[in-house]
């Protein structure tokens, strides 16, 4: 009865989100006195896994799992639980996990608690505290199933190095034509890019940078960190930038190692939106601005001057640091 | 069509979250509650339906008495009917099963769920809900189109958006996209009156397990003040950020 993680990839090779699953499945693992068996879709190499405690890998070759598809994975995830008889299930919360834990949920019986941001407290009653009221709060919850899918907030228990040797078997999952009534036409994705679901560092700009001509310097610095960019709600409803930036209640919650807040006030929804993230930086004119009383560090200063210097001094920082 | 939008009553975005005994229960003092936002995009898209196609819609919510107010609202912007669900909304699994009782009993052919509600953020029920009605499924939906039995969908995915052909019975996972923020409705007055003729039937739940129990809240413990670091010492910062916080 090992537990089971369901490690996400993209072309072949894994997410980080997934060797974040896997050292959070293997401290459940731990805790229960059993081993980790990783199912990976469509991976060119599974061997990787085995640096963060999984045991063994139940490796799916299959076409018509190219794209995701929540009913087929979450029978290729079904059917690997039963075949392993596992009673815990770990999940990411990156958008697709999010979409096929609940179907899963209803097809083992399972209680699913999504947002985990810290192992469990205890594994009987199997107690996790997740995040509540868009980070306003935490909730400690008891999934009272025998079954149990775990899904775990990005950032939140890090990478842990647990090497071992892990076997990789081919599984072949039964997936009837049923599960496949949403059909993928399109992918629209920008390459290249960091996401905000993935980013260990973000950078979000608001209405101070008084209009979208001016963001080629977040970008910039985005671009110098390796982070994605993010706006406040008001940007994204000018249409200075896309709504998949808009970070806040009503838009994407952001769990990175890294906040930097350029220009924003920081309004309440806003702050919900971050506060799961773990160092917040805010540059902005106004000293008054509700955002430095949630901020660890800060700057009063024009984001016209600032960022630009930031932008130098930290490609100083790194050439002397590579 | 039949269209039936699930309506969540939820504390209003603004609102500062407390817990009363023991830190057990949610303080509804002085709250201000609304229907959830990403309901509320899924409502005008449902209302867009209505005046374009001659859809007709339901809303539905499972909860207690106060949660009426929150029904009328719909109402008043313009659905058909509501159904309260007649239970406490605690576990949504529980939930999620109250609703697929009353989808079922409805003949719909389309329900339109927020992706996730803002107050336990479970985002689970939409997902829950298609599976126990053997519906299809499209999370985090920005965009649908309906003709005949025949659905296009986009939904919000990490780093970009996928368009996807699928078909009815269709549930959908909405949220900010579905509409444009500035055509969200707000009741007129007219509306309002019409809203007390509507019929807002009361059911009982049925039979469901509760598969988890939410024991106890906490609040994140209170912040540091922040370190303000000169405009002109940028190497300060920088210095922060890798050797304090180390995150650089």
């Amino acid at each position: 009865m090992s537990v089971l993680v369901y490690t996400e990839s993209e072309q072949g090779k894994f997410k980080k989100v997934a060797f974040e699953v896997a050292s959070y499945a293997k401290e459940v693992a731990n805790q229960l006195g059993t081993t980790v068996t990783a199912v990976a879709i469509n991976i060119e190499d599974a061997s990787e896994l085995a640096n963060y405690g999984v045991d063994k890998v139940l490796n799916v070759s299959a076409d018509s799992l190219k794209d995701f598809n929540a009913k087929a994975y979450a029978s290729t995830l079904r059917q690997a639980a039963e075949k392993e008889g596992a009673k815990v299930v770990i999940v990411s919360s990156s958008t697709d996990s999010k979409t096929l834990a609940p179907i899963l949920a209803i097809n083992l019986h399972a209680g699913y608690a999504s947002n985990v941001v810290a192992a469990p407290t205890s594994t009987n009653p199997f107690t996790v505290k997740r995040t509540a009221f868009t980070n306003k709060a935490f909730n400690i919850t008891e999934i009272n199933s025998d079954v149990k899918i775990v899904g775990v907030s990005n950032n939140s228990f890090g990478l842990v190095e647990n090497s071992g040797a892990a076997t990789v078997e081919s599984f072949a999952p039964s997936l009837d034509d049923s599960l496949f009534g949403v059909k993928v036409d399109s992918v629209d994705k920008v390459s290249g890019k960091v996401t905000i679901a993935d980013a260990d560092i973000v950078v979000s700009a608001g209405r101070g940078l008084k209009g979208p001509e001016n963001w080629g310097m977040i970008e910039e610095l985005a671009d110098v960190l390796g982070a994605a960019t993010a706006c406040s709600k008001p940007v994204s409803d000018l249409g200075w930038r896309p709504h998949g930036e808009h970070v806040g209640q009503t838009g994407k919650p952001v769990a990175a190692n890294l906040y930097i807040a350029i220009g924003i006030s920081g309004a309440i929804q806003h702050l919900a939106g971050i506060n799961a993230s773990k160092v917040k930086v805010v540059i902005n004119t106004d000293p008054e601005a509700p955002f430095f009383k949630a901020a660890d560090y800060g700057i009063v200063g024009d984001a016209f001057e600032v960022v630009p210097q930031l932008i130098e001094k930290l490609k100083e920082f790194k050439a002397n640091n590579a | 069509m039949k269209i039936l939008v699930c309506i969540s009553h939820v504390p209003d975005t603004t609102s500062k979250i407390n817990f009363t005994e023991g830190d057990t229960k949610f303080d509804t003092n002085g709250v201000q509650f609304v229907i959830n936002p990403n309901d509320e995009f899924g409502l005008t898209r449902a209302m867009w339906f209505k005046e374009k196609q001659g859809a007709t819609v339901d809303v539905v919510n499972v909860g207690g008495a106060e949660t009426e107010s929150t029904l009328r609202k719909a109402l008043a912007i313009g659905a058909d009917g509501a159904i309260r669900v007649n239970a406490a909304a605690t576990d949504g699994f529980f939930v999620a099963k109250q609703l697929a009782e009353v989808a079922k009993n409805g003949g719909y052919d389309l329900i339109i769920a927020g992706r996730e509600s803002i107050d336990y953020n479970g985002g689970m029920v939409p997902g829950m809900l298609a599976e126990l009605i053997g519906a299809n499924f499209v999370n985090n939906c920005i965009n649908l189109e309906v003709d005949g039995t025949a659905a296009t969908a986009i939904r919000e995915i990490d780093g970009g958006k996928e368009t996807s052909s699928t078909s009815l019975p269709l549930v959908i996972g909405g949220q900010k996209g579905l509409v444009e923020e500035s055509d969200l409705r707000i009741p007129n007055m007219r509306g309002i009156m019409m809203a007390r003729k509507k019929p807002l039937n009361v059911v009982e739940p049925t039979d469901a397990e509760k598969e988890t129990t939410a024991v106890k809240f906490e609040k994140p413990a209170p912040r540091g003040a922040v370190k303000l670091v000169d405009a002109g010492n940028i190497d300060e910062l920088i210095s922060l950020l890798h050797n304090e916080a180390k995150v650089i």
